[in-house]
């Protein structure tokens, strides 16, 4: 598996924990009220967004390179 | 004699000899961190019931702080788009790129070491207070107006310390008050307060390093060990940019190789974080 897939991988990933992160403080807040919490869920769903678009800039700018 | 495939691919598997090498090597660490990872989660599974500090060794949650806990992890995510994106400049022949991705790598490779010795200095004075009523009280200790700190290991305090050192009183700085899932309550009764504990009153006291809980020290082994690799993949990469750098004018196809195999282990690094996030500082 060459870098280009590895990192595919690990975006995967990090879309996976934002996500996770994202529902956990929402979770969070709708048990504590808490503004914070309600603040936490959203900045790691616009970053879920953010790792999306940046994973398929990072598939067009390495195009030409094998996943091997 | 030359040594085939160092930089070549073998024909038949398309790989060349140390791309081969760190997927062996990354298959050995996936076994010990894994390890590890099935110990946290043995020993958290066999914990007894209830509210830790109430319930002696009951799981704690909500120990650690999140938002920094996020942002190493946002450090780290840009650090593995670096990384990559410094090994897609040597593809496009363009050296200076690559030169300014890496150093971007590593700098977040030393801030992220940074946040984390913040994080374990924070532990190490922080403590749990166990009292002759049998109420446990968590918070940063002071002693004769002096906090513990991480670099001082002889500055840990005990109950016969404290006695041997005839200190009568110490100050707490008490926690803020946590529900059972380990969120902080908006407005808790104590936050903050600073309150003076008798000596004598103390059962027991100790910091939030490993001897006090299973959860500090599988906590400390897990995220030091993970520590300890972060720094060696920096110096590595650290090395590609600068002294080892030459070979780029010798060998550009081998240093591309190179860079990409330690990219490679750069992202094994950034995605057991990945994991180790969650588990211990979320669940």
């Amino acid at each position: 598996m060459s870098l280009k897939a590895f990192h595919i991988v690990f975006v995967a990933a990090s879309v996976i924990l934002m996500a996770f992160l994202s529902g956990w403080s929402f979770l969070a807040y709708q048990e504590t009220h808490s503004t914070e919490y309600l603040v936490w869920s959203l900045c790691a769903a616009s970053s879920v967004v953010g790792l999306v678009i940046y994973g398929r800039f990072f598939l067009r700018k390495l195009r030409n390179i094998s996943f091997l | 004699m030359e040594i085939p495939y160092t930089y070549k691919a073998r024909p038949d598997t398309g790989l060349y000899n140390a791309k081969v090498g760190i997927w062996l090597f990354l298959a050995s660490e996936i076994m010990l961190f894994g390890a590890l990872f099935s110990a946290y989660i043995l020993l958290r599974v066999s914990a007894p019931v209830g509210f830790w500090p109430d319930v002696a060794l009951a799981w704690p949650r909500g120990l650690l702080n999140i938002p920094i806990g996020t942002f190493n992890t946002a450090v780290l995510i840009t650090s593995s788009v670096t990384v990559v994106l410094a090994w897609a400049a040597l593809k496009m022949n363009n050296f200076a790129r690559f030169r300014v991705y890496m150093v971007i790598t590593v700098l977040c490779a030393f801030a992220f070491l940074g946040i984390k010795s913040f994080e374990y200095n924070d532990k190490f004075s922080h403590y749990v207070i166990r009292l002759q009523d049998g109420k446990a009280l968590t918070g940063h200790i002071e002693v004769d107006g002096k906090h513990p700190r991480f670099w001082n290991f002889s500055d840990q305090w005990s109950v016969a310390k404290l006695a041997e050192q005839k200190v009568a009183k110490i100050k707490v700085e008490m926690d803020p008050e946590r529900d059972v899932h380990g969120h902080v309550k908006a407005h808790g009764s104590h936050d903050h307060e600073v309150r003076e504990v008798a000596v004598s009153d103390i059962v027991f006291m100790g910091s939030y390093t490993p001897a006090t809980h299973p959860f500090f020290a599988v906590y400390f082994l897990i995220t030091a060990l993970h520590g300890l690799h972060v720094l060696g993949g920096a110096l590595v990469l650290g090395y590609f940019a600068f002294p080892g750098a030459k070979m780029w004018k010798s060998n550009p196809e081998q240093f591309i190789n190179r860079i990409e195999v330690g990219g490679l282990f750069w992202h094994f690094v950034d995605l057991v974080w990945i994991f180790l996030f969650p588990v211990v500082y979320l669940l």
